[in-house]
């Protein structure tokens, strides 16, 4: 009889700890869940907020930063910063805003010498690799140099001069007398540091920087170029047998084209 | 009655103001000594210390991390670099000497604002309010390990109350004060010490380390023990005295080994007659002829009562 009582209690008390545990473990997984998805929802990066040299994906970057600011104590600029509570940028993380204060890509690059855990890559020694983002010039209406003025403040500014970005000549359609040197940002060589962007002599700025991730566009996997194609083969056609005959002009010329030779 | 809403009273009387209140008085100048070498730099542009308490660099050689955090960040799929790996290795190793939950009383920023709040909700007789299971705070430390490993990132940090809260006094945050306010209010108004002693995550943390952790407060005299229950009155988690200080029935030793205490010292202050001291973990072996003793068998009685 004791012995069956005592079982019994015991049965209950298995019963209430089994209860307790699965509540326990639930309100836990619950926890995990609300804190997952608020973290999901608040490390979407703004375009205009560019992470520290070094930072690799935002996911990485989110799993290895734990937000100590040494790098911003380092920086010898007004450049870096940690989100406050409240801003768009997950808190207490590190950024910079290239229209207020760029990246001045010191050689040294005592920001990434700074950090403790690797969040910023320790193998990024020459500054040059640096991969902060991409300048695009955002817009051909209003920037200077599609107008056909000299500016070229973003061009000179560059700390990768002539490679980062290039003025390329092109004839003015409206003068129809003079050429426009368009900024062409090139992605190999840019390294978002953001002085184009912070240099930019407009109210607000043509020319900005972005994220890779949304500056860049990328070809599909199956497109083929045809004359890269070719050059990779040695020159040959790609279609051997392929019979290229002459371009021939219409054989009735419009009148404007009247007496016209090749 | 009158010792219970004005504890240590007694041990004022007893020891002197000072040794009533030393452990309290070197508490607060622990944590606003170490809030101040960070703040010297910023501040002065004096250089002691730089960075936060979830990594800093002391005197530009010193590296020091918080393995709570370096955790998740494991967790999350990211091996630390050599410099936060050593700096987790030293604060491990200084707490294992200390007592673990050392950080929640002398270090934390926290810890001061719950106090204040405590101090509030005892002088205006507020209600306990919510009071959760102890073991809460570590199914959360669990939820909060899982949440980095469901996402991939520390996701914890985006909320973490204690390490936004000292980052934004370190560096000037303008928002930081509405994180200490929320926990204020919370443990003033929703759950007296519900903060640190019930849901803190980094309290559970740093508790698992003070469960095997070598300083202890020790009841070393408890023989001598009066049952004032002032001790009882000031401590942030009671229950690990009992054991300790009532352990001579059932033939337990003196020391607190639970890892929920927080070495904070408080007791010793408080207790006229001298009972408390810090010792190690080891010297815990409960004195032969102690159950025979009067003061005992009058506790034993009252509890009986």
């Amino acid at each position: 009889m004791g012995d069956k009582s005592s079982s019994s209690t015991s049965a209950v008390s298995r019963r209430r700890f089994l209860t307790n545990i699965a509540r326990a473990a639930g309100g836990a997984g619950a926890l995990s869940l609300v804190v997952g998805l608020f973290a999901r929802q608040a490390q979407s990066l703004p375009a205009q907020a560019l992470r520290p040299p070094g930072a690799g994906t935002e996911d990485e970057f989110l799993a290895a930063c734990v937000r100590c600011g040494l790098c911003v104590r380092d920086c010898p600029y007004p450049t870096l910063g940690l989100a406050d509570i409240g801003e768009d940028v997950p808190v207490g993380t590190p950024y910079f805003v290239a229209r207020k204060a760029p990246c001045e890509m010191c050689d040294d690059i005592p920001c990434v010498k700074a950090c403790p855990t690797g969040a910023l890559d320790p193998n990024l020694t020459n500054i040059d690799d640096a991969d902060m983002g991409l300048a695009v010039l955002v817009d051909e209406e209003t920037c200077l140099n599609f107008q056909g003025l000299r500016c070229d403040v973003c061009y000179r500014v560059c700390p990768v001069i002539d490679q980062a970005i290039t003025l390329e000549i092109s004839h003015n359609t409206r003068t129809k007398k003079h050429a426009v040197f368009i900024p062409t940002v090139h992605s190999d060589k840019c390294t978002g540091c953001g002085r184009c962007e912070r240099a930019c002599v407009l109210e607000t700025a043509a020319i900005r920087v972005f994220p890779r991730y949304l500056a860049k566009g990328r070809i599909g996997e199956h497109y083929r170029l045809g004359w890269e194609e070719k050059e990779k083969a040695g020159g040959q056609s790609l279609a051997p047998g392929l019979v290229d005959l002459p371009d021939r002009l219409p054989s009735q010329l419009p009148d404007a084209l009247k007496g016209w030779k090749p | 009655m009158s010792t219970k809403s004005h504890p240590g009273r007694d041990a004022i009387k007893e020891k002197g103001w000072w040794a009533a209140h030393k452990w309290l008085v070197l508490r607060r100048l622990s944590q606003f000594t170490i809030l101040g070498l960070f703040l010297s730099g910023p501040l002065f542009g004096v250089w002691i210390v730089k960075g936060n308490l979830t990594s800093s660099l002391t005197l530009d050689i010193l590296p020091l991390s918080d393995p709570f955090i370096l955790l998740q960040s494991l967790i999350a799929g990211h091996v630390a670099a050599t410099s936060a790996l050593i700096g987790a290795a030293i604060v491990l190793a200084v707490y294992f000497l200390v007592g673990g939950r050392v950080y929640c009383s002398f270090v934390c920023p926290m810890n001061f604002i719950t106090d204040v709040a405590r101090w509030f909700a005892k002088r205006f007789d507020l209600p306990k309010g919510w009071q959760p299971g102890r073991e809460t705070r570590l199914w959360i430390l669990g939820g909060v390990m899982l949440a980095a490993l469901i996402t991939g990132v520390m996701a914890w940090e985006m909320l973490n109350p204690v390490t936004i809260l000292h980052r934004g006094l370190v560096y000037g945050v303008g928002y930081v004060w509405t994180v200490a306010l929320a926990i204020f209010l919370f443990d003033l108004v929703v759950s007296r010490r519900g903060w640190c002693g019930r849901l803190c995550p980094m309290g559970a943390f740093y508790g698992l380390i003070g469960s095997i952790s070598l300083a202890r407060v020790s009841a070393k005299r408890r023989s001598a023990c009066n049952d004032c229950m002032d001790c009882f009155a000031v401590c942030p988690e009671p229950h690990v005295i009992t054991p300790a200080l009532r352990g001579a029935e059932t033939n337990t030793g003196p020391v607190i080994l639970s890892g929920d205490c927080t070495n904070c010292g408080r007791c010793i202050d408080v207790c006229a007659k001298d009972v408390f001291e810090f010792d190690l973990r080891f010297n815990n072996s409960a004195p032969a002829d102690e159950g025979h003793n009067e003061s005992t068998s009058v506790s034993t009685d009252r509890h009986a009562a």
